[in-house]
């Protein structure tokens, strides 16, 4: 043995350090970590609709000035934005579906189509439930 | 076997829930009550509906597992974002702690919330 590895362990395979700006340098990169950047607007949905209950729960004044709030320009477009992004989630997110989750059907792998067929059928069925719990009150 | 191999299972697994009940539940919910009513798009629900719909015990124990998985999905996704995009992975405890602690604490607060309500 060399004393140089004596002095550095064994060889490693050697990496070069990219620059933390690497996701902007091509498209599929930069769609790849907003894909990864949907997970803040996962949290921010969960948190606005914890607000929104604390306030219906706090009374009908509190439930009127969250409502007020959220009509703010500012809480307006980052809900707007936060839509946008949830759909991209879920597009992506369905999409990875029949990639990263095998089910069978006795022997027989289900085919990737209908895999992701049946979420966006679930997604479907959801929204519309929530659209008619909400619009005919 | 190092006790974070361990619990790797299930951090994927919650991550996978998390994520598929996020992309099932949550663009209608915003869309509906977040973008739409404040536009004026839709008339404000009535408070006391609203409240109804979350009365049931079964319905707000529902509701805090869809909220803690989503939390759970945002917690385990930017842990690796944060690796990966800003290669900051030296700051693994840290960023580790942040993470899943958020997510605990907005799972605790999730609890609160629905317990509380009339």
């Amino acid at each position: 043995m060399s004393a140089h590895l004596a002095r550095s362990g064994p060889p490693h395979a050697y990496r070069r350090k990219a620059s933390t700006w690497w996701w902007l340098t091509r498209w599929p990169y930069f769609a790849f970590v907003l894909r990864e950047m949907t997970s803040v607007f996962v949290a921010w949905s969960v948190v606005w609709v914890l607000l929104l209950l604390r306030a219906a729960g706090l009374g009908e004044i509190q439930y009127r000035q969250f409502f007020a709030w959220s009509a703010s320009p500012l809480i307006l477009i980052s809900n707007g934005v936060t839509v946008v992004m949830l759909v991209y989630h879920t597009l992506t997110w369905f999409n990875l579906v029949p990639r990263v989750m095998v089910f069978r059907f006795g022997r027989r792998p289900i085919p990737g189509p209908v895999m992701a067929g049946s979420h966006y059928l679930a997604w479907a069925a959801v929204t519309v439930g929530l659209a008619w719990l909400l619009v005919s009150r | 076997m190092s006790r974070r191999r361990t619990i790797d299972p299930v951090l994927w697994m919650g991550f996978g829930a998390g994520g598929t009940l996020a992309a099932i539940v949550l663009p209608a919910l915003m869309a509906l009550l977040a973008v739409a009513v404040p536009v004026g798009l839709i008339a404000l629900p009535q408070r006391m509906d609203l409240l109804s719909l979350v009365h049931s015990p079964v319905v707000r124990v529902g509701l805090w597992l869809v909220f803690a998985a989503c939390l759970f999905h945002w917690a385990h996704r930017f842990r690796y974002t944060l690796y990966d995009g800003l290669q900051i992975k030296h700051l693994n405890e840290l960023i580790f702690t942040g993470c899943y602690g958020g997510a605990a604490v907005g799972a605790a607060f999730a609890a609160s919330v629905l317990w509380q309500i009339p």
